[in-house]
């Protein structure tokens, strides 16, 4: 490893005063949406307009940080023009990159700013290096999200073949990884994650308490039922428990969080340039606890990579505020691969 | 500075709950028209506009009931079913309120739960983080609203 390898920390906000928190406790890039379905988390009240927008990017850029924008959603035939004009706005107010999944958008941002840096969005779901290069070739993408499915030995194959940066999950809630692709959600609701910016409409999404316990349901579907004590998960599809064979358990999904924090100095090793951490969605008490968290611990990599070791305070830290409040490797660690 | 891991004990929430409810919720839209008003205001919440919101702190047995106009908070009394209830104890209300704790956090917990409308309750959530201060430095006095910096609540709870 070269001594200059840099890797930033790559921390969401859904709000400015998270993106202050983010930058204030240490992220290197802050990303954002704006409040409509152009990005994957479109919750009411949440994200940014153009003022918000402008004042986030005025203080990120004062501390020396950066600001990227998802726009990583699909657009439709009949709603093209609100992705456009979502684009022309990132451009016009001077974001450091925009996270893209759909070519159209992709070729569009690409021939009208050739100056506009281009990531790809782990929603473009492009697991191998040949997706990613075609990415490269034909609109210059500058950096890649990889989709959370892949070992770290695969990961590297793909940094080994490719000019573009890569970019890896670091911490946040984890789903059923079919990113980009999944249409579960319009099954129930009629409405895809992909092309309406949520994966369960909170429109649809009813809590409620009952003798039997606390009850989730999305557009009447019960999710869940949680005992009284028990830890609850975001009302998702993929997260509910169902009845199959007259068992009744996590059919598609168990709600856990990633943590690869202990992977950090493999990843640092083979290239990554940077670690994201999801949860645009989250308020700014979790961006500030999580950005503090894993600033400590890149910092702590990039100094001694080969005596890094998690420290108890970050784990202790990040524990708490995940979703069904256990840790995993996801696909990163796979013993047979 | 760190919050006491306190609870009030269940006779406090069963005599609190006997008594008249309505008093409560206008001291709370009294306070909520006078300081909060500043930072947000009630045109601002429009999807909120002729809603009844329930407030439940739930170790004190106390509820407030309000309603959001496009020019005020006002109170409410009592309905049994309100499009928006949002309930927890004391203390989590006050690491919410001063951005110590996130409410997500909170909900896998537990600790917090949201029944009726959903997507009212993310809009009152993320109206709220989006405040340029935590809604309790709001209430601080002071010319300044100054911002509580304190990391010892990373191991409060």
């Amino acid at each position: 490893m070269s001594p200059d390898a840099s890797m930033e920390l790559v921390c969401p906000a859904g709000n400015l005063p998270a993106l202050k928190a983010a930058v204030d406790n240490g992220a290197d890039c802050v990303y954002i949406g704006f409040r409509d379905g152009t990005n994957a988390r479109n919750f009411a009240g949440l994200n940014f307009d153009a003022a918000a927008a402008r004042e986030g990017l005025r203080y990120a850029h004062a501390q020396g940080a950066k600001v990227l924008l998802a726009l990583n959603t699909y657009p439709q035939a009949e709603n093209w023009q609100r992705w456009q004009g979502a684009l022309d706005q990132a451009a016009a107010l001077g974001v450091d990159a925009v996270i893209l999944a759909d070519v159209g958008l992709m070729d569009y941002a690409s021939k009208t700013y050739p100056g506009l840096r281009l990531h790809l969005s782990v929603q473009g779901s492009a697991t191998n290096y040949e997706a990613i290069n075609f990415f490269y070739e034909r609109f210059g993408i500058r950096r890649a999200v990889l989709p959370r499915v892949l070992a770290l030995a695969q990961v590297e194959q793909v940094v080994n073949h490719t000019p573009v940066e890569i970019e890896l999950f670091g911490f946040g809630g984890l789903c059923v990884m079919v990113e980009g692709r999944c249409a579960l959600s319009s099954y129930v609701t009629g409405e895809s994650p992909n092309t309406c910016g949520v994966c369960s409409p909170a429109k649809a999404v009813r809590w409620q308490q009952t003798p039997q316990g606390l009850e989730s349901r999305l557009n009447g579907v019960l999710l869940d039922r949680y005992e009284d004590g028990e830890n609850a998960g975001y009302p998702t599809l993929c997260k509910g428990r169902f009845e199959v064979n007259g068992d009744t358990y996590y059919a598609i999904e168990e709600p856990a969080s990633l943590n690869a924090m202990e992977c950090l100095p493999e990843m640092l090793r083979m290239g990554i340039k940077a670690i994201k951490i999801e949860g645009r969605q989250r308020s700014p008490a979790y961006v500030a606890q999580v950005t503090q968290a894993w600033r400590q611990a890149i910092d702590a990599c990039r100094r001694a990579p080969h005596d890094f070791k998690v420290d108890a305070a970050w784990s202790e830290s990040l524990s708490k505020v995940a979703e069904g409040r256990q840790h995993t490797l996801g696909a990163y660690h796979r013993p047979w691969k | 500075m760190k919050l006491p891991s306190i609870t009030f004990p269940a006779p406090v929430a069963k005599l609190l709950a006997l008594l008249p409810q309505y008093p409560h919720a206008v001291l709370f839209v009294g306070i909520l028209n006078a300081a909060l008003s500043a930072h947000l205001r009630p045109r601002d919440l429009q999807p909120l506009h002729g809603k009844q919101v329930c407030i439940r702190v739930k170790d004190t047995g106390v509820e407030f009931h309000f309603s959001v106009t496009p020019t005020a908070f006002v109170a409410r009394h009592r309905v049994p079913r309100p499009d928006l209830t949002i309930s927890a104890d004391a203390r989590d209300f006050l690491l919410l309120g001063l951005r110590w704790e996130d409410a997500d956090t909170l909900f896998f917990n537990r600790r917090l739960t949201m029944e009726g409308d959903t997507e009212l309750g993310l809009f009152v959530k993320n109206t709220l983080d989006a405040l340029e201060i935590p809604v309790l430095d709001i209430f601080r006095p002071g010319p300044e609203a100054v911002h509580i910096r304190d990391k010892n609540i990373l191991r409060s709870s």
